[in-house]
């Protein structure tokens, strides 16, 4: 452990490590960051251990994988868990599991230091969701966001509307929700997800450029100003778990999964 | 403003630079997933930096049952 009180950890999904008062949190679940049960479990871990990162001003997160930062939630696990349980304990377990992520999500969203998320490729679902509790997103130019859950017959379950509802203008809200459709990086920086651009490669970079700039700062005035600036919407996330788990039973959901999970075509990620 | 032809021709140069394929074996009618060989992670990077080179704005669901150059030109077109 170090001086900090937070340890390294190198997992499936996840690893971090402290160096210089900044945490960095590493995704590397292939194939493409799927967040699912073994990555809630390391997430709830890292929650835990950010508890104890007294010494750290910033935390970064990114992924090292090729396909992106995160697809989302992994639809296989959902679907199969939805298939070996009746309905109702379907739900239970749906609800358990997002208001298990949701506690993960507000720690981040809260916790009293600076996070950055430096994303590149996919940025979709509940890999935005996990983005978007982060205070700066910096984004490789070829990155590219997306609420797909509609596809679904869902909402996104991890946090995703009140969050960008709180950042963004609810027109942009309604476009990237109610189309299902993607935008790139330049898109997503005028809507205001984005707070810097990278050139390709070069996000996690900038991101520590950032975290070395923000360390110059008081400590107490940087948490003031963040818990001014983004208060966490707890009613309308509680509201959306409600939502999401009313709409989790209608047959359409189990039409959309199953048509995600047994695709074979070239375009399960296109709308 | 450019033409339905320079369009494609432009799609089909950067289709082959960027997947490093010999611009010659790239035709307007092919299907792009079977040529380029890419799935639709790779299919949303082609997006990318084709609105990138056009400075456009091409909403994915405009993809839905697209597969070849010539098609995918025309839904740039009406864009440009």
């Amino acid at each position: 452990m170090s001086s900090d009180g937070i340890s390294n950890f190198e997992g499936d999904a996840l690893s971090w490590q402290l160096k210089d008062g900044v945490i960095e949190l590493a995704l590397h679940r292939e194939p493409a960051n799927e967040i699912g049960p073994g990555m809630l479990e390391e997430l709830e871990k890292f929650s835990d251990s950010l508890e104890r990162a007294a010494g750290a001003h910033a935390l970064i997160m990114y992924s090292t994988l090729k396909a992106g930062f995160s697809a989302g939630a992994d639809l296989r696990a959902l679907y199969e868990g939805m298939q070996k349980l009746s309905p109702g304990e379907a739900v239970r377990r749906t609800r358990e599991f997002l208001e298990r992520i949701h506690r993960v999500l507000n720690a981040i969203d809260i916790a009293p230091l600076t996070t950055i998320a430096a994303v590149h490729g996919v940025t979709f679902g509940g890999g935005l969701e996990l983005a978007l509790v982060c205070d700066l997103i910096i984004a490789d130019k070829m990155a590219r966001f997306a609420f797909p859950e509609l596809r679904l017959g869902l909402i996104p379950g991890f946090g995703g509307i009140p969050r960008l509802k709180r950042d963004l203008g609810n027109a942009v809200v309604r476009d990237l929700l109610l189309t299902g459709r993607s935008f790139n990086a330049t898109k997503a920086q005028s809507a205001g997800l984005v707070s810097q651009l990278a050139a390709e490669g070069e996000a996690l970079r900038i991101a520590r450029a950032t975290a070395s700039q923000l360390k110059k700062f008081d400590r107490q005035t940087s948490i003031a100003a963040k818990q001014f600036i983004k208060p966490i919407p707890y009613e309308e996330l509680r509201r959306e778990i409600d939502i999401f788990c009313e709409l989790f039973t209608r047959p359409a959901v189990a039409t959309g999964l199953r048509k995600f999970v047994e695709s074979t075509d070239a375009q399960p990620y296109l709308p | 403003m450019r033409t339905p032809d320079q369009t494609v021709d432009e799609i089909l140069n950067l289709a082959a630079t960027y997947f490093k394929i010999p611009r010659e074996k790239l035709t307007p009618d092919d299907d792009f997933f079977k040529t380029l060989a890419i799935d639709s992670l790779q299919a949303l990077d082609l997006l990318t930096r084709l609105e990138q080179h056009f400075h456009i704005e091409l909403p994915d669901y405009e993809l839905q049952g697209v597969s070849d150059f010539r098609t995918l030109a025309s839904r740039i077109q009406s864009r440009l």
